[in-house]
């Protein structure tokens, strides 16, 4: 394979930077929670070519770590969406800018 | 034949990951999610690293995109209005950030003077790998190795935050009237 890690970590960068694009644009917090997913793919794609150009296991292993913890967290952030969701009816960020009401 | 599968795959993750971003319904982005989950375990796979394309196809591209479609769903938000755009500021600068990153990428990775190119290592043959330097290996046994050698403090702390998380979850998605 001619492409090597900088292909690699180009790649990984990008999809970075269309996850924080998504964070920044957009108002609906599933949609930001989603977009927060992607970064953390990002992470994910450039820790396991690292990992590969490296020659050793270590990255791998962050990887397996970062996607078990993403699960954990997916499910508490989704809990307290819907928790909050409960409370004010409505799931965009411009409205939701009071801690209490 | 791979340089093709490389480039087609990044394109697919690339350009779904952009539709999940700008499409104005919810569940159109999850689906694009899920499409860019699955080409980025591709990726995985032209990497060599088998076991985590699997996970990501299982936990990511399954599960957590299962769970958040439900989310979606079960919540029923409406289409965002005014065309998703929290201020024209925001846009503005979010746009900038975005162009001056990619000038970034591009002039580190890709211009005249851009990193040297590291050399692909064969993979090791031997997946256990003894003492602490684990060689990079294609199967799913090296993780166990790994895992019950090296990494055996964070595994049990991952079992220990899985089931605090568990516990929250319940806690955080009780009904309030319960509790009186």
């Amino acid at each position: 394979m001619t492409v090597g890690l900088n292909a690699f970590i180009l790649i990984a960068s990008l999809l970075f930077a269309i996850g924080m694009l998504g964070v920044l644009l957009r108002k609906n917090t599933l949609v930001i929670y989603m977009s927060l997913e992607l970064m953390l793919n990002a992470v994910n794609l450039a820790l396991v070519a690292f990992s590969r150009y490296n020659g050793t296991m270590d990255g791998n292993l962050f990887v397996f770590f970062i996607i078990t913890v993403a699960a954990a967290e997916v499910a508490v952030g989704l809990a307290i969406i819907v928790a909050l969701f409960r409370r004010r009816q409505t799931v965009m960020v411009d409205q939701l800018n009071a801690l209490s009401r | 034949m791979l340089d093709i599968l490389f480039y087609v795959f990044a394109a697919i993750t690339l350009i779904s990951a952009l539709l999940m971003v700008l499409s104005p319904n919810a569940v159109n982005g999850a689906i694009c999610m899920i499409v860019s989950f699955v080409g980025t375990a591709a990726l995985f796979v032209l990497l060599e690293a088998y076991f985590l394309a699997i996970l990501q196809v299982l936990v990511y591209a399954g599960a957590v995109m299962v769970l958040f479609l439900f989310i979606i769903m079960l919540l029923d938000v409406d289409k965002e209005t005014n065309h998703y755009l929290k201020d024209k500021m925001t846009l503005a600068g979010s746009i900038m950030g975005f162009a001056l990153l990619t000038i970034l990428i591009f002039s580190t990775f890709v211009g005249d003077q851009h990193l040297p190119e590291a050399a692909l290592p064969t993979v090791a043959e031997n997946p256990t790998g003894e003492g602490l330097g684990i060689p990079f290996t294609t199967s799913a046994k090296s993780f166990g190795y790994s895992l019950f050698t090296k990494y055996m403090l964070p595994f049990q702390v991952t079992g220990f935050l899985l089931l605090a998380a568990m516990v929250g979850v319940i806690v955080v998605s009780k009904k309030e009237e319960d509790a009186k």
